[in-house]
């Protein structure tokens, strides 16, 4: 087994059960080695590809416009005040 | 014959001569949605009294003589789409309750082009899966056999179309979502040029690779709906600034002397005879029409796959890092801030999305990236070369879309690597950012459509959609329904 599946689930903030940890496990294992297959290739001095048509940096003016209001913003909120999304408490 | 059997264009003739209103098109669309929709499941959210709304809209602006593109049409929309106030589930438990407070550019260009929204079609959750039984909602059926899948992700709005439960759809397609169900459900799919097509408001899975595309009826509705969604958005800095021609204008040209590449690596062991027999039926057909087939070669084609499921599930683990249960989305219990954020996470999220979520972050992780994230960056260049090349030599490609016809629901799902593998043509095509097109090249002898897939260079969605029609109206593949 390549991959700590417990390091994994905490950088990913996903809290797997026991039996998704086994079963993850077992398919990264086979996807990784299939993917392992990349390595038939020399790639010494390829250009990575980021993305596939060539764009500058895209820019434009820096003038206000409209954007969502406060409350069309917070409408979707699981829970909130009427100013402020709210969360379960940060610091003890 | 019923309205609903009928495409965009045909319907367009119809209401601009007066024989048909838009109210009347999506009466007639909704009682066949009445009819069959238990058996497909097509769709997650219908909204029939909007469409109804849009439809008497749409009337009253033909009667005062305002008569846009797609005037009265009934249209899908995949629903990983964000539709104002209607909501927009991307088939996760996550996004259950999701209502946009903002339109998506497509769809907001559909508007604009007086469509009638029938409603929100099913798909694998967040896009992810070849199949749509990845959906946390439902699982959709092929109208063809409903004991089979429609393919995926787009499989709602293949099925749909299939089905005549509306006229046309929008699907996505980052590795062959567009094409893979398009083929599946004997319909055609375009997945455009990458940065053909704004993406705000597609709810992103990888953003370098997806990319928003019709699913129609026939070679002439995909020129019309590629002509209402296309063009530069300034709210998508990946939106290409190019000009957008009349697609239109490139129906009904003739192919003679096309130079048409059949890539020698595209026909592999494990591959259906059936499907092979009829690409290689559909490449003498269109050398009957003046086309000339050349074999080529794209030598990178064997690592498209391990290349891809690095890139978009890294690309994955970074988007959807935003579901944290703060802002939007379902929302677990948890003693801390912490804790929340990975319950909330875990309950909802499906298996294939948590899997895909953890490669991703493993390919991303330190001592790892450059192992895979990279290595996989540097494959698709030379993926990207290969069609390149190609496409110096030829005018176009043709290759299967699906090495099968539909499989049965089930078949798959045990196995993620072979569901992977199920995308084995379409694939290298997103890595390349290049357009292709899925149209039907005939049936099976158990009667389910196989696909034919037409590859170009970047921004000649033009000569795909030469070629297709030319074909299309070659055959009479795409005049046959479904037994529903």
């Amino acid at each position: 087994m390549k991959v700590s599946i417990e390091h994994l689930s905490r950088l990913a903030r996903l809290s797997l059960s026991d039996e998704e940890k086994t079963r993850f496990a077992a398919n990264l294992d086979s996807i990784l080695s299939y993917i392992d297959k990349l390595n038939e290739l020399d790639t010494a001095g390829v250009e990575p590809t980021s993305h596939v048509i060539s764009l500058a940096t895209v820019v434009r003016e820096d003038v206000p416009r409209e954007s969502l209001s406060r409350e069309e913003a917070l409408l979707n909120a699981p829970d909130r005040t009427e100013k402020f999304y709210r969360v379960p408490k940060i610091i003890e | 014959m019923e309205l609903y059997r009928l495409g965009v264009q045909e319907l367009l003739d119809m209401m601009r001569r007066g024989e048909a209103t838009a109210s009347e098109v999506i009466r007639s669309v909704y009682a066949r949605i009445d009819n069959v929709e238990d058996r497909i499941r097509a769709y997650v959210t219908l909204s029939r009294e909007e469409a109804m709304k849009m439809a008497d809209k749409a009337d009253e602006d033909m009667k005062a003589g305002d008569v846009k593109p797609l005037s009265g049409i009934p249209i899908a929309i995949k629903d990983n789409m964000c539709t104002l106030g209607i909501r927009t589930t991307c088939s996760s438990k996550i996004l259950r309750n999701f209502i946009p407070p903002y339109e998506s550019t497509v769809t907001k260009r559909l508007l604009e082009g007086g469509y009638v929204l029938t409603g929100k079609t099913n798909l694998d959750e967040f896009a992810m899966g070849s199949s749509t039984e990845n959906s946390g909602l439902q699982v959709t059926r092929n109208p063809w056999d409903t004991g089979r899948i429609p393919g995926g992700s787009s499989g709602g709005s293949a099925a749909a179309v299939a089905a005549d439960e509306c006229i046309a759809a929008l699907g996505s397609d980052t590795g062959g979502s567009i094409r893979q169900p398009a083929s599946l459900c004997g319909v055609v799919g375009m997945k455009p040029t990458y940065g053909r097509v704004s993406r705000y408001g597609l709810v992103a899975f990888a953003s370098s690779l997806d990319q928003i595309g019709p699913i129609t009826k026939n070679v002439t509705d995909c020129s019309l709906m590629l002509n209402a969604i296309s063009g530069r958005d300034p709210l998508d800095s990946t939106s290409a600034p190019v000009e957008t021609p009349d697609f239109s204008s490139f129906v009904g040209r003739e192919i003679k002397g096309m130079r048409i590449g059949i890539p020698k690596e595209y026909f592999i062991e494990g591959m259906d005879p059936e499907v092979e027999a009829a690409v290689r039926e559909a490449v003498r057909r269109m050398e009957g029409l003046g086309a000339a087939p050349v074999e080529v070669s794209l030598p990178h084609t064997g690592y498209a796959v391990a290349a891809y499921y690095i890139l978009c599930t890294s690309e994955a683990s970074s988007n959807l890092a935003r579901y944290d249960g703060v802002k939007y989305g379902f929302r677990a219990g948890g003693k801390d801030l912490m804790d929340m954020y990975m319950r909330s996470r875990a309950e909802g999220f499906g298996p294939e999305v948590k899997l895909r979520i953890m490669l991703g972050t493993y390919a991303l992780s330190s001592g790892y990236y450059d192992a895979y994230y990279k290595k996989a960056q540097q494959v698709r260049t030379l993926i990207k070369n290969d069609f390149e090349r190609a496409l110096t030599d030829v005018d176009i490609l043709v290759t299967p879309t699906s090495p099968t016809a539909a499989f049965k629901l089930g078949e798959k799902t045990d196995d993620p690597l072979q569901m992977y593998l199920a995308d084995i043509f379409t694939i290298s095509v997103n890595l390349a950012g290049v357009p292709a097109v899925s149209i039907p090249c005939g049936f099976t002898s158990g009667n389910l459509p196989m696909g034919l897939q037409l590859i170009g260079r970047h921004f000649d969605e033009g000569t795909l959609l030469q070629a297709a029609y030319a074909y299309e109206q070659s055959t009479e593949w795409h005049k046959r329904k479904p037994a529903l």
